[in-house]
């Protein structure tokens, strides 16, 4: 069709709809930069679908100029599950949040990953609810003060790259609301990924949650505070002068200091794997948290697994081909009938 | 054949009942089939317990399968049956109460134990007294079934277990039966040994009939004077998962099925899933919301979306059908009822979701609903919710209920060629193209599927701008919205053929029915006619909108009846939206209402009683 061949550019993904987030908050960077990978990734405008649940991040599809399905608290997964099995040839993006995805979305999320859909779920995680204006979700940290935990939350929250791993993913990173190329590179490795991809986006609440994730935003801090997982390299962190890297025994994590020019390996620094067999090493990444911990950011985990729908797809295939088109004057008639003369 | 002395009769209802795994309802399955073919009118009423299992020889373990068959039109599995085949003492005894005076008990007396008895609550032995009231016919079935297969090398378990095969070759032979059917699915079904022992003992069961004293007749049924044509037997769910298949076929587009296991619908989702060389695409959801979800995403995407469920399941899709509601995406929800609240009674009948069907959402959010009058109905009824919900752009309710879902009737099967035909149209054209402009006739908006170039745009749950279809909180844009919601699904009244009165146009008592009631009410109805009383009787398929010409009909009559398997919720309606003082007949059992039962309300009302 000849409009899909015109060169399209990040504008022609922004639809015509005022933006009506908080100023200051991290969903401008995440829309920003996911519009400008939107072009590069060879699929037609008009085969794109954004599908969302409630809260702040769930108005995103009001904001792209591609097909969107704004649906109800929690449930986006499973309506992007019926998108795609119904026509696999989209290219199926679900926005969510932590409240959203992992509190009353948690089993679709569980079960969606869990079947390998070929599609993109892009968790915005501040650990906190905006849109009900500043509850505690179930990211947030035991002790963070509320209006709904005004003594302290006492619940212990649940990790989403752990969740992710937890439900069988075949590609788990995580990535920052304000790190536009690792951003946009995340998303680009997410969208090449035949499966479905889990990215984690830790995103700036600045109303309700401000600076929650500072360390890992900040251009300073987050040399020390954050890991890049890069695929067959060590995982090192910290400035040249101040080089530490990760050394995993028996599943546990340990900092070790790298003395000036040491060679990581010879350190005992371990290696980053994408495609491990098994997802202990990844699970092992996961624990890395503040303050012991610089947080990792990244992919996790990339392995390869047949798609749900693409399965589906097939059975259909195979049973036209085995069985013939399926004839229903033929199954209305099949099995014990009988004829009653006039 | 044999040489006793046959007797004509014109019908008869019989009842099968054991324990749960004896095979009652696969015994009661093969003698319908039989009697189908036989040219037979039938209905028949399955009742099981909702445990796969319940404990042997228990009351809570009878599983029971009745068959009313008959020369005549027939449109109920009869009030009580003529004839109650009983396996084990638990079963006489749950079901003793219903057989007809004077009708003919078949007892397993080898089944009679003194541990049995007890099991099942008996002090003394109950045959004695029987015997006096009923024609008791005391048949050694577990001494005999052994017998029959002693030198095959079966364990004594699944030599018992073809017990249920030698009762029905004795049933074939008491009623003129042929059992070829019987042979044939036997064959396909089972092989060697297994196979073997049932085809002796269906054989034996025969022989038995035609030799012993205990039958000193047999009976014949004729054929039914019914319309000429090409017949099947049918169950409410199977023509239910032919017809969603019906309506991919009838309006060219892929069906994708989303459903949740859940009684008594489960087996729609398993009969539609053997066909995906009909493209058919099918999907066990995680959860009841899940499923709901998934069909509307799929129609969001161009797919006829369906999702199949009962009560409990129904109840958990509402916040998400409210959002096609307003999405304006079609989508067709068959809530197969069941007894409740809550759990309630899985396996058994009710039609107490009709107000939550109309009126279960949040807001003024208002769906077509449908219900099926028959079994071989639900075939019809779904097509015709899809029909609906393409040209409405509105998701669809369609209620049918248990005892509909696994009762089964002779169906006239249908010529497809003949059955209407509409491909649905899609938009594809961008010039001027808005998301919620509509059609100046049905209102419908256009169906705007994603891949189609230039017509890209955002549907959500948020009130939506007239025309454009973007998010809008003005509150005059959201009363117009409002109202083009409802006129949209009341203008489908002009679709809807005029409702027929059976009858007398006018008079003293209208019988007003819907769904799976219809059967029982029209019996009473012609019953009392045939009495020479005054009643007619008028059956509801469309509950929203009302046929156009409903209001007109009731108040022709002097007095309304309204007999619902529910505490009156149809009643309520008609009462409040045509000020009639319509009386309700309501029964919660669990059970289909028996002829004889709404006969007794016509002839008190007629009477004078309020």
């Amino acid at each position: 069709m000849a409009e899909t061949t015109v060169t399209l550019t990040h504008k022609d993904f922004a639809s015509d709809q005022d933006i009506r987030w908080c100023p200051g908050c991290g969903d401008y960077s995440i829309l920003t930069n996911v519009q400008r990978v939107m072009p590069d990734l060879g699929v037609p405008r008009e085969n794109f679908v954004f599908v969302s649940g409630i809260g702040c991040s769930s108005r995103f599809p009001y904001y792209m100029n591609t097909y969107g399905f704004h649906t109800i608290h929690g449930r986006a997964p499973a309506f992007a599950t019926g998108i795609k099995c119904a026509n696999p040839d989209l290219s199926v993006w679900i926005v969510t949040g932590d409240g959203d995805g992992l509190s009353i979305g948690g089993n679709h999320l569980l079960h969606t990953i869990r079947r390998n859909l070929d599609l993109q779920i892009l968790l915005f995680n501040n650990r906190v609810y905006g849109l009900t204006k500043g509850q505690y979700s179930p990211t947030s940290r035991v002790g963070m003060t509320t209006k709904s935990t005004p003594d302290g939350s006492i619940d212990y929250p649940v990790d989403p790259i752990a969740f992710a791993l937890g439900s069988g993913a075949t590609f788990v990173a995580r990535t920052v609301d304000v790190d536009a190329p690792h951003l946009q590179q995340i998303l680009r490795r997410a969208y090449a990924h035949k499966g479905t991809s889990f990215i984690e986006i830790l995103q700036n609440c600045p109303v309700y949650n401000d600076n929650e994730f500072i360390e890992v935003e900040d251009r300073k801090q987050r040399v020390n505070a954050s890991l890049k997982l890069q695929d067959g390299e060590p995982l090192v962190f910290g400035p040249e002068s101040d080089r530490k890297g990760i050394r995993i025994e028996d599943g546990v994590p340990s900092v070790v200091q790298l003395s000036n020019g040491q060679d990581p390996i010879e350190a005992g620094v371990a290696i980053h794997n994408e495609r491990h067999d098994t997802p202990a090493y990844a699970f092992a990444l996961a624990s890395l948290t503040r303050p012991n911990f610089p947080v990792p950011v990244g992919v996790f985990r990339a392995v390869d697994k047949p798609s749900y729908e693409t399965m589906l797809a097939a059975q259909v295939t195979h049973a036209i081909a085995h069985k013939g088109e399926g004839d229903l004057q033929a199954l209305l008639e099949s099995s014990e009938t009988w004829i009653v003369e006039a | 054949m044999s040489e006793k002395p046959t007797e004509e009769i014109q019908h008869v209802a019989i009842r099968f009942t054991g324990d749960s795994g004896d095979g009652m309802q696969l015994t009661g399955m093969k003698f319908t089939e039989s009697t189908a073919l036989a040219g037979n009118d039938l209905s028949t009423l399955p009742d099981f317990p909702a445990e796969i299992r319940a404990p042997a020889g228990t009351l809570a373990g009878v599983s029971g399968f009745q068959i009313h068959f008959s020369s005549e039109k027939i449109r109920t599995p009869a009030d009580y049956p003529d004839v109650l085949v009983s396996f084990n003492p638990a079963a006489l005894k749950a079901n003793i109460g219903d057989l007809r005076p004077g009708g003919m008990v078949i007892v397993n007396v080898d089944a009679f134990t003194r541990k049995a008895l007890a099991r099942a609550g008996y002090e003394a032995d109950p045959l004695p007294e029987l015997r006096d009231r009923y024609r008791l016919v005391e048949v050694p079935l577990t001494r005999l079934n052994r017998e029959a297969l002693k030198d095959l090398n079966l364990s004594a378990r699944d030599t018992d277990r073809c017990k249920n095969f030698f009762a029905l070759g004795m049933m074939f032979w008491l009623y003129h039966r042929g059992m070829e059917s019987t042979e044939r699915w036997l064959a396909s079904k089972f092989k060697g040994d297994v196979l073997e022992a049932n085809l002796r003992v269906l054989k034996a069961g025969y022989a038995f009939g035609e030799t012993t004293e205990l039958f000193p007749v047999s009976y014949i049924v004729p054929k039914a004077k019914i319309e000429p044509g090409h017949y099947r037997n049918i169950t409410g769910n199977t023509a239910l998962a032919w017809g969603i298949i019906g309506a991919a076929v009838q309006l060219r587009q892929p069906v994708f099925l989303a459903a949740y296991p859940i009684t008594p619908a489960s087996d729609i989702l398993h009969e539609v899933s053997r066909y995906r060389h009909f493209g058919v695409k099918t999907f066990q959801a995680e959860d009841e919301i899940a499923a709901m979800c998934a069909a509307i995403g799929a129609s969001f995407a161009g797919a006829l979306a369906v999702c199949t469920t009962s009560g409990p399941g129904f109840v958990l899709k509402q916040e998400a059908l409210g959002l096609a509601v307003i999405a304006e995406l079609p989508v067709v929800v068959v809530d197969v009822q069941r007894a409740g609240p809550s759990t309630g009674m899985p396996t058994k009948t009710e039609q107490g979701d009709l107000l939550l069907a109309l009126s279960g959402r949040n807001s003024d959010c208002p769906v077509p609903v449908l219900a099926a009058a028959t079994p071989g109905d639900c075939f019809y009824t779904v097509i015709e919710a899809f029909q609906l919900a393409v040209k409405y752009m509105t998701p669809v309710v369609v209620l049918s209920d248990s005892y509909l879902a696994s009762s089964s009737e002779p169906w006239l099967i249908p010529d497809v060629s003949q059955l209407r035909q509409e491909a649905v149209e899609f938009r594809t054209d961008p010039e001027g193209f808005q998301p919620f402009e509509r059609n100046p006739d049905s209102l419908a908006r256009p169906w705007a599927i994603p891949g189609t170039p230039n017509l890209e745009h955002r549907i959500g749950g948020l009130s939506k701008q007239e025309v454009t279809g973007n998010v809008d909180y003005d509150p005059q844009n959201n009363q117009r919205m409002n109202d083009l919601r409802h006129e949209k699904i009341e203008r489908i009244a002009a679709d809807l053929p005029p409702l027929e009165v059976m009858g007398p146009d006018q008079g003293d008592l209208l019988l007003v029915g819907w769904g799976g009631t219809h059967g029982a009410i029209t019996s009473a109805a012609e019953d009392a006619r045939s009495d020479g009383l005054p009643v007619s009787n008028i059956h509801l398929r469309h509950l929203n909108p009302f046929p156009s010409n409903l209001g007109e009909i009731l108040v022709r009559f002097d007095k309304v009846l309204i007999p619902e398997l529910n505490r009156g919720q149809l009643a309520q309606l008609i009462r409040a939206r045509f000020l009639v003082d319509a009386k309700s007949l309501s029964k919660l059992e669990g059970q289909p209402f028996r002829v004889a039962e709404i006969r007794a309300r016509i002839d008190s009302l007629l009477a004078g009683e309020n």
